[in-house]
């Protein structure tokens, strides 16, 4: 009986909040690998990010307008690991995001950052666009019309 | 129309950043306003053999992170040469942390031991091609003028300060004082956006 009440406790704490995982280089680098019909829209983010909070809506809006189609928004959190449980977890229930969000433990920036994009400086947000084996990268702050300006971009780029 | 004056805007923006040193590049001098409200510039430095220039700000919590290795780095390095010269180029109208107030506030309260200037019209910050804070520049004082010889990271662990393996600017300030070539010319970090003036 108590392990019924633990599952369904489990199971509902599941369905409310989402388990943000931590991922290391090697993860992060597989994602990028990733050449399916799926537009994956990367956003490296941080809650304490001014900026990067000013347009996670928009991410949030894109994802929500796309749900049933082969478009994932993934959100990647440069928050410090120690504070994804007192910041980043909160940060993400309190705004009831529904896109993925994942928190990148990479180590030396230095190592990753010019394998995510040789063009990225290391400020946030940026965020990457990968579709078929395509990719575009943006550096800054994005617009609701310019995030939606590049995917379709993307999209109707010739590989 | 509209979605050519943003590719427009784009394209500015990308055209502006792109008028930024490399490592090999002749820096220019500054004087802009220090905390004590007198002007600093780098040819009042006359004995210096070179700067640690680095952009970095009161709010972001990766230049917190960095704040008492920066503290640290000059007091060990400007005895030898290189002092530590901090500019905050962020507008304070978006940043409101990031005040002349706040700053004169935040070097008090945590013992700054350099100065710590505002890049007002972020004109450094752009002819350097700063994009982040923390953001490092060492430049070595050479026949030629002020060359830029690092740009980037101050080392590998911005949490955690005990677990640094590569300490990036202590290299190539090392690299300098030995007079070899600096092994590691550009690193990479994450940083908070410079918070650019709205035009």
């Amino acid at each position: 009986m108590r392990s019924l009440f633990l599952l369904l406790l489990l199971s509902t704490s599941v369905l409310q909040a989402q388990n943000i995982p931590i991922i290391k280089q090697a993860d992060l680098y597989a994602l990028l690998a990733k050449r399916d019909d799926t537009l994956r829209v990367v956003n490296f983010w941080a809650t304490w990010c001014g900026p990067c909070v000013q347009e996670l809506p928009h991410f949030e809006k894109l994802q929500r307008n796309h749900h049933d189609k082969p478009l994932k928004v993934i959100l990647v959190s440069l928050d410090f690991p120690s504070q994804l449980q007192k910041r980043v977890v909160p940060f993400v229930k309190k705004r009831k995001l529904t896109a993925t969000v994942l928190l990148l433990d990479g180590g030396d920036p230095n190592q990753w950052i010019d394998r995510v994009e040789p063009r990225w400086s290391g400020s946030i947000p940026a965020t990457l666009f990968l579709y078929k084996g395509k990719r575009l990268f943006y550096e800054g702050q994005l617009s609701e019309a310019d995030l939606y300006k590049y995917v379709q971009q993307i999209k109707s780029q010739s590989p | 129309m509209k979605q050519f004056s943003l590719a427009l805007v784009a394209f500015l923006i990308s055209f502006g950043a792109a008028a930024q040193y490399k490592t090999g590049d002749k820096a220019r001098d500054f004087k802009l306003k220090n905390i004590d409200g007198k002007k600093v510039s780098m040819s009042q430095y006359k004995e210096a053999k070179g700067f640690i220039v680095i952009f970095t700000c009161n709010h972001c919590p990766w230049s917190q992170a960095y704040e008492q290795r920066i503290i640290d780095l000059d007091k060990k390095y400007k005895p030898l040469g290189y002092p530590v010269i901090a500019l905050n180029p962020n507008d304070p109208d978006q940043q409101p942390q990031d005040s002349f107030e706040e700053m004169k506030k935040r070097a008090k309260k945590y013992g700054y031991t350099f100065p710590y200037l505002v890049d007002e019209d972020q004109g450094v910050a752009k002819d350097y091609g700063a994009t982040r804070t923390p953001h490092v520049y060492i430049l070595n004082k050479e026949a030629e003028g002020l060359m830029v010889r690092y740009i980037g990271a101050i080392d590998d662990n911005t949490e955690y300060p005990d677990r640094v393996s590569q300490r990036y600017a202590e290299d190539a300030l090392q690299d300098l004082m030995e007079g070899t070539y600096v092994r590691h010319g550009n690193t990479k970090a994450v940083g908070c956006t410079i918070k650019w003036k709205k035009s």
